[in-house]
């Protein structure tokens, strides 16, 4: 209990307040997806984040210019988190010309390079590999960055993660790779699909990488152990795994019926695991203050939408562009 | 002008880049001590240490992909697959990542990655270890392909690759590496998307790739002295193909065959066939005619191995059934 006071009275309730807002305005901006899409206003299909909005604030919050990162199909909060205009990652989803990606994209490939955006990849684990490239390159070329790579528990099981984690420790590139472990790959549960899936810090044992278990429902801690993780690597002293446990407050994908889940425990959680409802107590915020920065981000999901719907589409032809540098 | 064999003259256009440009390094399996299984990088490692020329894991996915990544940053990375055999494991990232990073961000990003392979029969290494699949890969967009057949386009094609800003699949064949030129000490960069004319013809077109450049060129010798005038055009980059160049001979020849060591059903020369029998249909006095490996793995005994990949006697029968002889 000392400990946990001691962090408590060297908070920064400015900055938590922040983090607040962002996590409540990637909260709002997901559930204005999901209705828009059921609207069916979105082309393709899409993947919400619902519940483990602290693991992308937490993280980015911890970022700074220059590092990049590789996010995954369930990419908008990463995206909104690291600074891409709402506006942007809507006009995405709209398929427009206005969009982060310019419509080329969609919501499982969202870039924003100049935020260190190295995009969303929809192959489980694609984006390892290129996250351990891009580290190589701050190492070789002595810069002072950070290669992030996002990915899930499910991601664990493939060759890229298993490769990309040994060369990323054998060559002790900056890399840090953040393990969102909502214990679900798809519909299928942790235990059916993994022998560590209660503790995949497990995992970086095996290459003898440095991990660090958080709790992905509490945004404070996310960001705490982020900057003890970048702070590590920036060092020099090699890459960390970021095991952060953390809660999908929704299904798959938006629709999802998910008939694999045992009946009441998505309710339970959102009760007592809700991230945003978390924060949103231990900032003690009134109802008026609550009510307040809801009314702010809702306005700016609002306005992303209109911006969205009277954005340029492309042209059909505009396909043929970008195939070759 | 000092003599170069396929494999230096490989060599020497990375080293050139290397002394060049901080941004050029190569990653590959036992490509650091031991200089490559073919011994493409001998002797690079003590000039250019072990930071950039990197051993690493046996890994295709991982290193690929750290290609990937590096390139992504402005760096201009080379990694070898030791066999395009095993090009298949790192297919996910060549297809998915490295061919569509740019489309996937509306043109944020650029990936001017070099993968350098080799493969080829000839030699018994078995159905792993053997194959031929540079089809495989013009059938992506996104990627560039190249498939070099002399020392001197090895070497200016492979400058040209690591220069470009696009992913580049850089294969080398096997049984072309002891085959020797004389190069001009000044490295001279070979333009991608550019077909080269082996040895001007009248009466047959011969578009061939890899070792079968110098098959037909033998076929050529032989038919000659049967008084059938064979032009050879080696397209050299695959993808993009230089269309231009094949159809113009074509037209001046009205035959074709395509040639190429790669199983012939659904193989490179399909669409070189296409491509001839459409734009140059009204010239045509013959069917296109195709040469390749049958369709079987490779296999291991030699007299099978022989008599499944294709020889320049295969490219000569081609030859004749095109310009009508031999029963024709």
């Amino acid at each position: 209990m000392a400990k946990v006071e001691e962090k408590r009275g060297s908070r920064q309730p400015e900055r938590l307040r922040d983090l607040y807002r962002q996590m409540l305005l990637i909260r709002r901006f997901e559930e204005k997806v999901e209705d828009r899409f059921r609207a069916g206003e979105l082309p393709g299909f899409l993947h919400v984040a619902i519940g483990q909005e602290a693991v992308a604030v937490g993280v980015c919050s911890a970022l700074e210019d220059g590092d990049v990162f590789a996010s995954t199909h369930r990419a908008h909060g990463h995206t909104l988190a690291r600074g891409t205009p709402p506006n942007a990652v809507m006009a995405e989803l709209y398929g427009k010309r206005e969009g982060c990606s310019g419509g080329y994209g969609g919501s499982m490939h969202l870039y924003d390079v100049e935020r260190g955006n190295l995009g969303a990849n929809a192959v489980v684990g694609g984006g390892l590999p290129a996250i351990v490239g891009a580290a190589l390159s701050f190492k070789l070329r002595d810069e002072p960055h950070v290669a992030v790579a996002f990915f899930g528990d499910g991601a664990t099981n493939i060759g890229t993660f298993h490769e990309s984690l040994n060369l990323a420790e054998l060559w002790q590139v900056p890399a840090l790779f953040v393990c969102e472990n909502n214990r679900w790959a798809e519909s299928t549960p942790g235990a059916q699909h993994s022998p560590v899936w209660d503790d995949m810090s497990k995992r970086a044992l095996a290459f003898d990488m440095r991990a660090i278990k958080v709790d992905g429902q509490d945004v404070e801690e996310v960001f705490t152990r982020t900057r003890e993780a970048l702070e590590h690597v920036r060092s020099g002293a090699g890459p960390v795994f970021l095991d952060v446990e953390c809660e999908r407050l929704v299904g798959h994908y938006v629709g999802d019926p998910q008939v694999y889940r045992p009946k009441g425990q998505q309710a339970e959680l959102r009760e007592t695991r809700d991230p945003v409802t978390l924060l949103r107590e231990r900032l003690d915020l009134s109802d008026e203050d609550a009510d307040e920065v809801d009314r702010e981000v809702t306005e700016v999901v609002e306005a992303s939408v209109e911006f969205a719907k009277t954005g340029t589409d492309p042209s059909p032809e505009d396909a043929l562009n970008n195939v070759y540098a | 002008m000092p003599e170069l064999s396929y494999r230096e003259a490989v060599r020497d256009a990375l080293s050139s880049a290397m002394r060049a440009d901080q941004d050029v390094f190569l990653m590959g399996e036992d490509i650091a001590e031991m200089g490559g299984s073919m011994g493409v990088t001998q002797g690079m490692l003590e000039e250019f240490g072990p930071e950039r020329v990197r051993n690493t894991p046996i890994s295709e996915m991982a290193i690929v992909g750290a290609g990937i990544g590096a390139a992504m940053q402005g760096m201009r990375p080379v990694v070898e697959i030791m066999y395009e055999d095993f090009l298949t494991l790192s297919l996910e990232q060549i297809v998915n990542q490295a061919a569509k990073h740019r489309y996937m961000s509306g043109g944020q990003l650029k990936v001017p990655l070099t993968v350098r392979t080799q493969g080829g029969a000839g030699w018994s290494p078995g159905a792993q270890h053997a194959q031929q699949l540079e089809a495989w890969l013009v059938h992506v967009p996104g990627l560039k392909v190249v498939f070099p057949s002399t020392p001197s386009d090895v070497r200016g094609l492979l400058w040209s690759s690591i220069y470009d800003d696009n992913p580049v699949v850089f294969f080398e064949h096997r049984t072309l590496y002891g085959l020797k030129e004389e190069l001009p000490d000044e490295l001279e960069p070979v333009p991608l998307g550019q077909a080269r004319v082996h040895r001007a013809g009248e009466d047959v077109t011969v578009v061939a790739t890899g070792r079968l450049v110098h098959e037909a060129l033998g076929a050529a010798v032989e038919a000659e002295q049967e008084g059938v005038s064979v032009e050879v055009v080696d397209p050299r980059t695959l993808s993009p193909l230089d269309e231009a160049a094949i159809v113009g001979s074509v037209k001046k020849t009205s035959r074709c065959v395509v040639a190429h060591e790669a199983v012939t059903r659904m193989g490179f020369g399909a669409e070189v066939a296409a491509v001839v029998s459409h734009q140059a249909f009204d010239w045509l006095d013959a069917p296109v005619e195709r040469v390749g490996a049958r369709f079987t793995p490779i296999p291991f005994a030699p007299v099978m191995e022989e008599f499944v990949v294709p020889h320049h006697a295969d490219v000569l029968e081609a030859i004749y059934r095109a310009v009508g002889r031999n029963g024709g």
